[in-house]
């Protein structure tokens, strides 16, 4: 049965596994952020070429599992020369996973913004550049962060899968623990309220942003 | 080409386990999904309140910590299932709590009037949300659910964690023994895309015939 004893003297290793998942999840999201909007510029040129190979290699890595693709990484890589650390092929995934997931959203928001903005800029005589920056990019960014925020959160609750590649987070360490003490009830309930109260706290966070660039905005058009 | 010869039965085998694992869970998933939809609508407080609290939590959750907790911790607790039962209830629980929210939309996408008209011919309420209102929503539900089922594929990728021999677990242990690391991972990813587009594609037909009527139904209205 549940120890309540047990469970205490195990927190602060989990407490301290937990600063890895926190640490993969936002530099991953970081990185896919950012990744995200080569992509999504590449799906939108001109050049149908271009455009049709992103298009399938986006479609492609967000149909396939995670975790192959972690495996794939894990294995492959090395094979090529190429060592990095169990953490950084956590990284590579997660920001390629979630950088097409991420594209997409950036699509979706740029194609939210409504035509009449872009005529109005050809009117007003703005750059193709002044327009992207200073009129659409950011009424498309305020359709973007509710769902960002969804896919930070979906990121967080991945990050347990490092574990099968061996990185050290809180995954790891309570079923580490379980095997040790021959006690998983205590570890893995723990680990399962831990990533429960931080999805939940997240969830709340996010709502906070959402709100507060939403009034920024309704502010400006009033 | 060599590789496959000895390794094709595994991941054959594989693939079919993954199959199973898809179509079960799949079905428990759609089976909460409704029943938690539904109530969630529900004129009792205490009931949309505790649906709420469920669907919240198990959103909330990690997939891949409650499939340890279900193989692993729940035997502590006197109940023991299979690892390919505790990936499907885990899988079908988590999915079935993202899908509840796909059916609540789709029934408050079903316009008001067809409550009323429903009313105004004499239909209790159970007659109009299971021979009006569910119906009708179930078209607005499928776009939606075409996206859910790629999610669960790639979720039944996990039960390799609590050892299912599905295609992720037979395809590291292929590459364990024949370390033909990127044909054998590249072979796993394309199936996986396949039986993703494949699973696409058999909703979009659903959604075509299933939406056949609607045409008529919008211009009456």
């Amino acid at each position: 049965m549940f120890e309540l004893s047990f469970a205490l003297s195990i927190l602060p290793k989990l407490l301290s596994a937990a600063l890895t998942t926190l640490f993969v999840t936002f530099a991953s999201f970081l990185l896919s952020l950012l990744l995200g909007v080569p992509l999504a510029l590449l799906r939108r040129t001109r050049f149908v070429f271009i455009s049709t190979i992103t298009t399938v290699i986006v479609d492609f890595i967000r149909c396939t599992p995670l975790l192959v693709q972690l495996f794939f990484f894990y294995f492959a890589l090395p094979g090529f020369g190429i060592r990095i650390s169990a953490i950084g092929t956590g990284l590579l995934a997660f920001s390629l996973h979630y950088g097409c997931y991420m594209s997409e959203v950036y699509r979706a928001g740029l194609d939210a913004v409504p035509r009449g903005q872009w005529d109005a800029c050809t009117a007003l005589c703005l750059s193709r550049a002044q327009s992207y920056f200073s009129v659409i990019l950011p009424q498309a960014v305020a359709s973007v962060i509710p769902a960002a925020g969804v896919y930070l959160i979906h990121m967080f609750k991945e990050t347990p899968l490092l574990a099968s590649i061996s990185v050290v987070e809180i995954m790891f360490v309570s079923s580490e623990i379980g095997a040790n003490t021959f006690r998983y009830l205590e570890p893995i309930t723990l680990c399962g309220l831990l990533f429960l109260l931080m999805s939940i706290f997240a969830a709340a966070l996010i709502r906070v942003v959402e709100k507060i660039y939403g009034k920024r905005w309704r502010r400006v058009w009033s | 080409m060599e590789f496959l010869a000895e390794s094709r039965w595994l991941l054959l085998s594989g693939t079919i386990v993954s199959l199973r694992v898809f179509a079960l869970s799949f079905c428990l998933a759609a089976i909460f999904a409704l029943l938690l939809g539904v109530l969630r609508q529900s004129r009792t407080t205490a009931i949309r309140w505790a649906v709420t609290c469920w669907v919240e939590f198990f959103r909330g959750i990690s997939t891949v910590v409650l499939l340890f907790w279900l193989y692993f911790a729940l035997p502590f607790l006197g109940v023991s299932l299979s690892a390919e039962v505790s990936a499907v209830v885990g899988l079908g629980l988590v999915h079935g709590a993202y899908g509840s929210e796909v059916v609540r939309g789709a029934m408050q996408a079903v316009s008001r009037d067809q409550w009323e008209a429903a009313i105004a011919l004499g239909y209790t309420r159970h007659q109009t949300l299971l021979g009006i209102i569910l119906p009708q929503a179930f078209v607005a539900m499928l776009p939606p659910i075409g996206n859910s089922l790629v999610l669960l594929l790639k979720g039944t990728s996990i039960a390799s964690i609590i050892t299912v021999p599905e295609l992720t677990f037979q395809s590291t242990l292929v590459v364990t023994r024949t370390l033909a690391v990127v044909p054998i991972f590249t072979c796993v990813l394309l199936i996986y895309y396949f039986v993703a587009v494949a699973a696409v594609h058999l909703v979009r037909a659903v959604e075509v015939r299933a939406g056949r009527w609607r045409p008529q139904v919008m211009s009456s209205n």
